[in-house]
């Protein structure tokens, strides 16, 4: 067999390969588009439990990621979230993207790295749940018995350590970032690929929420009632929210009232014992 | 401040009561503020077209055993300082949707 003898260029081969992958958290499923295969292999490994690479899966949102250096490649650096003409504009200083919620397609300038993308998947659930009456909030969040518990609390409060400390019959969602959304009879939580300092990405189911717990460290495990007051702050205080739009901060303030009011919050103080899972029902 | 002062509720705020507490959200900082039992009293009846001075004669004076110029003076400070922050608005003239407007930041 031999191969005619011709100069021409194929087509295709002038255009860059695509590589695709559907990540679905809570429920929500954003295609994302790369010409990179090894940055598609990030992915692969990030959200490991969470994709889909389907090239006829169904996606609600997509998004096509360039993959280029941007002005900064600080990702501590202050993240804005714009809203100008119906258009979301979110940058940081390691990524630079626009959403338009209307025609479900958005575009990532970054570098080849997880840390970006999983900045603006963040954001685009936040405001995605803000309509819904839901929320990513920073809690530990895990199954047992049928029932999702959250456990809510800034940086050092616990989510990782009661998360070591889950019995085995618990199935862990997360031990840094709970997704919630309303449901018809109450609020659900679902596993997230956000992981912490337990470096292991959460199971991808859900459940009906029961409780969310207000962590405290102490030296015995005790559970006290917390005002509705107390609770919506605390809520309010552990949500993640990003952006400077204030239809977006009326929602999200709704949303911690209407939650505070169907969902029992408790204040649990705890020692690093294992028993401590003996008193969440 | 003293004599007709009108006290409005900005309308670029959230706001819910939780228990006893009324919490605000400033919609354009998202600063939260939490207002005990007195203030949510004030909160709830401020609508642009009544006299603070009416308003505390009627909600506070008659609910709590409290001297009226002192509960005057207690809530025209506390009106002065949440319009500071922008959640309440306070005029000599009574406030309406049309003067109500606060200059969209750019």
């Amino acid at each position: 067999m031999s191969f005619p003898n011709t100069f021409s260029v194929p087509r295709l081969a002038t255009q860059a390969a695509v590589y695709s992958l559907v990540i679905t958290i809570g429920g929500i499923s954003v295609r994302v588009n790369t010409s990179d295969a090894d940055f598609l292999a990030i992915l692969q490994n990030r959200y490991a439990g969470f994709v889909s690479e389907q090239a006829n899966e169904e996606a609600e949102f997509e998004f096509d990621v360039d993959l280029g250096q941007s002005e900064s490649s600080d990702p501590d650096a202050d993240v804005s979230v714009t809203c100008r003409e119906g258009r979301w504009l979110m940058q940081r200083g390691d990524f630079r993207a626009e959403w338009d919620p209307g025609t479900r397609r958005g575009h990532i300038r970054q570098s080849a790295n997880p840390y970006s993308i999983d900045a603006v998947l963040r954001i685009v659930h936040t405001l995605l749940l803000a309509r819904q009456g839901g929320f990513l909030i920073h809690s530990a969040s895990a199954i047992r018995n049928g029932k999702a518990f959250l456990f809510a609390g800034i940086s050092g409060a616990g989510k990782t350590t009661i998360s070591r400390l889950a019995p085995a019959d618990a199935t862990l969602l997360t031990d840094e970032i709970s997704y919630v959304r309303k449901a018809e009879d109450g609020y659900l939580a679902f596993g997230t690929p956000f992981a912490g300092e337990l470096a292991k990405v959460g199971e991808n189911t859900r459940a009906p929420l029961a409780a969310l717990y207000l962590l405290a460290k102490g030296p015995q495990n005790r559970i006290e009632p917390v005002s509705v007051a107390d609770a919506g702050r605390e809520v309010l205080a552990n949500m993640l929210f990003f952006a400077e739009d204030q239809e977006m901060v009326r929602l999200v303030f709704q949303g911690a009232c209407d939650f505070v009011h169907r969902v029992p919050v408790y204040r649990l103080t705890f020692a690093p014992d294992p028993r401590v899972w003996e008193l969440i029902r | 401040m003293s004599g007709r002062v009108y006290v409005a509720r900005s309308a670029r705020v959230a706001a819910r009561k939780l228990g006893e507490e009324m919490l605000v959200m400033s919609a354009v900082d998202s600063t939260l503020f939490t207002l005990n039992p007195t203030a949510t009293i004030l909160w709830e009846a401020v609508d642009g077209a009544t006299l603070l001075d009416e308003i505390v004669n009627s909600k506070i004076c008659s609910e709590f055993e409290v001297n009226g110029e002192e509960a005057l003076r207690d809530a025209e400070m506390l009106a002065k300082d949440l319009a500071k922050h922008g959640i309440l608005l306070i005029s000599d003239q009574p406030i309406t949707p049309a003067n109500s407007r606060v200059p969209e930041r750019v």
